[in-house]
């Protein structure tokens, strides 16, 4: 960090392109960024319409719309593409957008690389949609991929299944590649590490994840591949393998994989809410560590998906202990929200009510996290819709409600106007109390012993299900609305302040309301950071 | 370039030709395996399509950076990028490792039935858990896959072949050393012999891993002899193919030193394959001992 | 009037524990030792969570009433204290480990199998349970009821335990320690009964153990758990726990009605019988992957009508039944059914679906074959 750096160069110093060129072919960090973000969209509203098949049958006992076959497409291909395609590129999309203005970079370090990332989605999410129309189908064998089903008795279009996985892991590799050398080297040079607002930790740390945790998914997809066509036998115990050791190496990668999706999150809801209580962030550096903790915990606590495969009991007891530990950086950071907003001076704009539900909603979607750590507890929740609901309160109301507040928060940034903020509190209460109606009886059912991914269920469950589907038609539609704000705020929004939230710090609001193409031509001043910094 | 300045490099259609020729390998490649005639031809193009695209890609940024676009700035991005691209391969050869610890230490003792697997061998007549000799443990056995077990006659000597090939890989390390040393001194001709050297000792690499294998093969070590087999062929054989692709990185580096594309303080592009090389070495070592010698 | 309110009374109660039975909310308390435990886990861990809940939300709402800019507050500027950082470091480890100290004997426990007095193997399928008294020589396949099966397309009403039959029951005797031995055929399959407490992989290749000792006589029901492909829903498991002595009575009855299949192998069937015996063993065993019409699911599960093999050569025909095909999901029947059934069953796919080959099969050949 030793160069004092000026004046940008740019080949481009007039803008960008016009047309579909600019898109295939730009550099730009907020180009990608918006690209990486409607692709997002795209994927939620597929993923989400699957979501809606599976509400649909799920509504009443009995098989009314689709065949079981079919039933086991939906759900494997909701989860894959709300994990892989909704959620992690919308939070590349967010760090793209946000990092370089974060850190007063006028781009990120590795542009052409930055364009390959994106430009691999397409193509991974376009296989993948693609063996619908093959023989035997998409995928049925859950997001999990657990062999044999899916290595002996899965169909041909399982292999490009496969493909598609490497191309994604690809992506996401290049992507965190691409985070780290932004962080660690496009940094204005007066920018110390502790002086980094906590998105910016949340995503360096999340890269690592990334780097750590996707290869081994390659690895184990590959093995997979030559188990299925090449006579290998990793997962099949007639040739000394174990169908096992597919879940140990997929879980390896699965477990950092969901604190992937919830790292940047925090960082997200630790903007929002110093923002609208107008009070410095509660505990900055012990935001930073309680974030390294998790991730570096995540590494060593797979196993506890796999509680009933018959591991040996030391094992089951190791992974329950560790599991049980992540609480305790989690709480760490939950309490610093609450601190935050203790004797604040808040205010309830439309993404510090996204930030304050996900607090109250991650909070229990965590508690039913610990409750499943509990390993002989799961020995009654695993696999049922206990499970079920225990992820969609960390994702849905965790992950996407992040994405959903940081929307309304930076949409001003992005667009240069403002959006609708009465329609922007009808879309959250609506949204907000619909998916409690989807997902909080969920927990019933589980304990009821409503195993997952079946396509039909005895009467016991009859009533419960239907709560759930009317809730998830009505969490839906929520979607239409979210869309409209959106689209109204693009096209007819009033023009936004550069600074539209009084109590907002962040380099990013030093720039122009709509922030221009090259974020920072030139790094921003030691005592613009420090006036600006959440550490202070 | 100024070193006042950031590098914002221009737009470009590389990545998305990228994209086709993965995707078109790919394609290619799955339908190759399900029995489409056409599945070869059209992996081969996808694979054209990529090497068109590496070129490309490669001598623009080549071009930049002679011409003196780069800072160091750019410089240090590079080396975050290459370093943590070795990570990821580290991690992808971990899997690997992962899956053959866990086999030797778990998964086959657990078939004969050690730890609270005592019921396990009532499925296995006759299995013995012993490793690298498990294809011998289930002769005739026909796998999930519907192939039948290949069952070797003998088994890999650690101190044949990979013992030797091991000594040139350390050995292509060191000289590759020289090199790099050769290249900060700025003696030109030092700097080509060493890299032939380097090259020399790794197509020799390659080429006794080829004879291994074919003796291998020839004594029934194949894919489908059971998880030893599996894993010896993946990691041995992703090894191999890294040494190939650092032979050929190493040949592009051979042709750049000669060109005078690096000077003695502003050779990314040779650091970065040798860091590649020493990687290779490395995960060799680990192959060395916990595949062929423990 | 007295007995009317006690009448009265008990009927709420009976109706009421009714509602709850079937609209539970909670998890079971079980019926053994350990499903009570984990009961008891269960809900102080929920306690402590709502415990906590109660403080923070509580924390949390206060300062969202009280501290609002509405409100005419100014902010605070406050923004760390290390007192409160350790607090609140400490004491939720403190709280861990007043959790894991039950939650590990409980493990301990459930995983010690070696009690056992007796012992029982289950084979997943898809998508049916085999179930084995190694020392009794009992062994039976277990498949969801007809009666089930049929409602599950009809717009119909569907009755009380619709998708929660089975044609065979497990039978355990009860106040007894047994010992599970869990695996399976082809994929991983989960055998699951809530009331039990167990819930354990059956794994291909494997054998892994659980134990139960159930308390009380009964009829209990579970599901597979895991996903094992396209009926995974549908592949209950149904246990009838009775009296140790009407247990004794329950095994001698299989042994004798073991003879007796035994005996039909040998006998000559005529067209008719094979063929409705046919029909019934495979819209029990074999439709769920060829169909019910013999259509199959193209890509995955060939079509019989008209397939090659069952418009064949009948060694072929017989040949796969008997043995399977590797590496699909065509699994071996040797074990599974008998020669009548097997018999039966090839007569009816080769006059079936229009298949008009018209050869029977008598259960002898398949003897021979065998
Ligand atoms: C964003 C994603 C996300 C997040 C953040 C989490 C968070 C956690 N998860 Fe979750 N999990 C998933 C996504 C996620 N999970 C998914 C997708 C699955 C299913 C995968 C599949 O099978 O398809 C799953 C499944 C899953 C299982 C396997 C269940 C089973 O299949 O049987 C387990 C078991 O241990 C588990 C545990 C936990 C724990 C302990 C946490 C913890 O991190 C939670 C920590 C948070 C808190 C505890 C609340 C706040 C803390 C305090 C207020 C402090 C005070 C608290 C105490 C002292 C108790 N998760
Ligand atoms: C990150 C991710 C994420 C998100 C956001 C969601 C969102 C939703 N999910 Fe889930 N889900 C998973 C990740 C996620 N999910 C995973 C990993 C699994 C496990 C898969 C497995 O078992 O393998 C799973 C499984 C899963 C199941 C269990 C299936 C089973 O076990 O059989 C169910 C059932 O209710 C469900 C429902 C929903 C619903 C109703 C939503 C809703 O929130 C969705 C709301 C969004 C929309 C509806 C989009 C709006 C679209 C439009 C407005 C366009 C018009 C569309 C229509 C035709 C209506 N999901
Ligand atoms: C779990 C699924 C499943 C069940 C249950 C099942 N089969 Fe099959 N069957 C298959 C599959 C898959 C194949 C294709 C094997 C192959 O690839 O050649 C097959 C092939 C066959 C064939 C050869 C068809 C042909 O032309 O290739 C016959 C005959 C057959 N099964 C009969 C039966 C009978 C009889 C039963 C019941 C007793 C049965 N199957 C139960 C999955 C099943
Ligand atoms: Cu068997 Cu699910
Ligand atoms: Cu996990």
């Amino acid at each position: 960090m030793t160069t004092a750096t000026a004046t940008a160069h740019t080949d481009d110093h007039h803008g960008p392109e016009k047309g579909l060129m600019r898109w295939i072919k730009t550099t730009n960090h907020k180009d990608i960024g918006s690209l990486y973000l409607w692709f997002a969209f795209t994927m939620v509203l597929i993923g989400g319409a699957m979501a809606m098949v599976i509400r649909m049958e799920l509504f009443q006992p009995g098989m009314q719309l689709i065949d079981p076959q079919f039933f086991n497409q939906m759900t494997t291909m909701h989860g894959l593409i709300m994990v892989f395609g909704a959620i992690m590129p919308a939070f590349v999309g967010l760090g793209n957008w946000l990092i370089p203005m974060m850190i007063g970079a006028p781009d990120m370090a590795l542009p052409r690389m930055n364009n390959w990332s994106f430009w691999i989605l397409p193509f991974a999410g376009g296989i993948l949609l693609s063996t619908f129309f093959m023989e035997g189908g998409a995928p049925a064998f859950g997001w999990t991929f657990y062999a044999p089903l899916s290595t002996t008795f899965a169909p041909d279009s399982t292999d490009f299944f496969i493909f598609a996985v490497h191309l994604l892991g690809f992506s996401s590799i290049m992507g965190a590649i691409n985070i780290i050398a932004t962080v660690l080297n496009m940094r204005a040079p007066e920018m110390k590490l502790m002086d980094m607002p906590l998105f910016v930790w949340t995503w360096l740390i999340t890269s690592f994840l990334l780097i750590g945790a996707m290869p081994v998914l390659a690895g184990a997809v590959t093995m997979m591949l030559t188990d299925r066509n090449f006579g290998t036998t990793f997962f099949d115990a007639t040739g000394g393998g174990d169908p096992v050791l597919f879940q140990h190496i997929f879980w390896f990668f699965g477990h950092p994989e969901v604190y992937i999706m919830i790292l940047p999150a925090f960082g997200v809801i630790s903007h929002i809410v110093p923002t609208f209580a107008r009070k410095p962030l509660f505990g900055y550096s012990s935001m930073v560590y309680a974030a390294a903790s998790i991730a570096f915990l995540s590494y060593i606590v797979w196993a506890h998906h796999m509680f009933s495969t018959g591991m040996p009991v030391a094992g089951e007891l190791y992974f329950m202990y560790a599991t049980m530990l992540i609480a305790v950086p989690t709480g760490v950071k939950v309490f610093n929200w609450v601190s935050t907003m203790w004797r604040g001076s808040m205010t309830f704009e439309a993404p510090m009510l996204w930030a304050i539900s996900f607090v109250f909603l991650f909070m229990i979607g965590g508690f039913s996290g610990l409750m499943v750590g509990i390993a002989p507890a799961d020995i009654q929740y695993h696999d049922t819709y206990f499970v079920v609901a225990h992820f969609h309160y960390v994702l849905v109301t965790g992950a996407l409600w992040s994405i959903i507040a940081a929307t309304f928060y930076w949409l001003p940034k992005w667009t240069g106007k403002m959006y609708n903020e009465t329609l922007a509190k009808v879309h959250f209460w609506w949204a907000v109390i619909s998916v409690n109606v989807l997902f909080f009886p969920q927990h019933f059912l589980g304990l009821a012993g409503m195993p997952r991914r079946i396509p039909d269920y005895s009467l016991q469950f009859a009533d419960f299900n239907m709560i759930s589907s009317i809730g998830g038609f009505a969490f839906g539609a929520s979607f239409i609305l979210f869309t409209y704000i959106v689209i109204d705020c693009i096209r007819n929004g009033k023009p936004a302040d550069a600074r539209p939230w009084e109590g907002a710090k962040g380099l990013e609001w030093t720039l122009e309301p709509k922030a221009q193409y090259h974020s920072f031509n030139t790094p921003p001043t030691r005592a613009l950071i420090e006036k600006e910094s959440q550490n202070s | 370039m100024n070193e006042q300045e950031y590098y914002v490099p221009s737009g470009t259609y590389w990545p998305i030709i990228g994209s086709i020729g993965v995707a078109t390998l790919f394609v290619g490649f799955a339908n190759q395996m399900h029995g489409a005639s056409w599945g070869g031809s059209i992996m081969a193009l996808g694979f054209a399509i990529l090497v068109f695209m590496m070129f490309g890609w490669f001598s623009q940024v080549v071009k930049e950076s002679t011409s003196g676009m780069y800072n160091s700035q750019v410089d240090r991005s590079f080396r975050w990028g290459m370093s943590w691209f070795i990570f990821s391969e580290v991690m992808f050869f971990a899997a690997f490792f992962a899956a053959l610890f866990y086999a030797r230490q778990l998964s086959v003792p657990w078939l004969g039935g050690a730890d609270n697997n005592m019921f396990t061998p009532e499925l296995w007549d006759g299995f013995r858990a012993t490793w690298q000799q498990i294809a011998f443990n289930t002769p005739g056995a026909t796998l999930q896959s519907g192939t039948a077990v290949s069952v070797p006659t003998q088994l890999v000597d650690a101190w044949g072949l990979p013992a030797l090939n091991t000594a040139l890989l350390l050995l292509s390390g060191v000289t590759l050393t020289f090199a790099h040393h050769a290249l900060r001194a700025g003696h030109r001709n030092k700097i080509i012999s060493w890299l032939v050297a380097t090259i020399v000792l790794g197509v020799l690499f390659l080429g006794f891993q080829i004879t291994e294998y074919g003796h291998a093969y020839h004594d029934g070590l194949k894919l489908t002899s059971g998880i030893y087999g599996s894993t010896f062929y993946m990691l041995t054989g992703f090894h191999g193919f890294h040494v190939t692709v650092g032979v050929l990185m190493l040949t592009v580096i051979l042709y750049r030193v000669q060109k005078g594309h690096f000077s003695a303080d502003n050779h990314f592009g040779f650091e970065g394959v040798a860091w590649y090389w020493h990687f290779v070495d490395v995960v060799w070592l680990g192959l060395f001992i916990f595949v062929y010698w423990l | 009037m007295s007995r009317l309110t006690s009448l009265l009374g008990g009927l709420v109660v009976i109706v009421s524990a009714n509602v709850f039975a079937e609209y539970g909310f909670n998890m079971t308390q079980g019926v053994t030792s350990i499903s009570r435990d984990i009961y008891g886990l269960h809900m102080t861990v929920f306690w402590i969570c709502v415990a906590i809940s109660i403080i923070v939300f509580g924390v949390m709402i206060y300062s969202l009433v009280v501290h609002r800019k509405s409100q005419g507050v100014v902010a605070a500027n406050f923004h760390e204290s290390t007192k409160a950082e350790l607090l609140w470091t400490v004491v939720p480890i403190i709280i861990l480990v007043s959790m894991a100290i039950p939650a590990s004997t409980v493990l301990i426990d459930l995983e010690d199998t070696s009690k056992a007095e007796m012992t029982i193997k289950i084979t997943g399928h898809q998508w049916k349970w085999q179930y084995d008294y190694p020392k009794e020589g009992i062994s039976f396949i277990s498949n969801l009821k007809q009666d089930s099966k049929d409602l599950i397309y009809s717009g119909n009403n569907r009755h009380k335990n619709y998708l929660l039959e089975v044609d065979n029951n497990l039978v355990l005797p009860v106040d007894t320690s047994i010992r599970l031995l869990i695996t399976s055929n082809d994929v991983i399959h989960n055998w699951w009964v809530p009331d039990f407490g167990v819930k354990q992989d059956a794994n291909p290749g494997f054998i892994n153990d659980a134990w139960v000792q159930i308390d009380e006589i009964g009829t209990y029901r579970g599901q597979c758990a895991e996903l094992c492909g396209k009926d995974h829903g549908f592949m209950p498991i149904v246990v009838d726990v009775v009296s140790k002595a009407d247990y004794a009575k329950w095994v001698l009855k299989q042994q004798t009605a073991k003879a007796a299949t035994l005996a039909k192998s040998s006998k000559t069937w005529r067209e008719e019988e094979l063929i409705s015996l046919g029909q019934k063993v495979y819209n029990t065993n074999c439709s769920s992957c060829h169909g019910i019409t013999g259509k199959g699911i193209s890509g995955v599960f060939p079509a019989l009508k008209g397939s090659p093999i069952a418009t064949g050569d009948i060694k072929k025909h017989i040949s796969i039944v008997l043995h399977g095909k590797a590496g699909t999901a065509m699994a071996s029947y040797k074990n599974i059914l008998g020669d009548a059934d097997i018999a039966a069953v090839i007569t009816f796919e080769r006059t079936a679906f229009g298949n008009q080959m018209g050869d029977l099969i008598q259960p002898v050949q398949i003897k021979a074959a065998r």
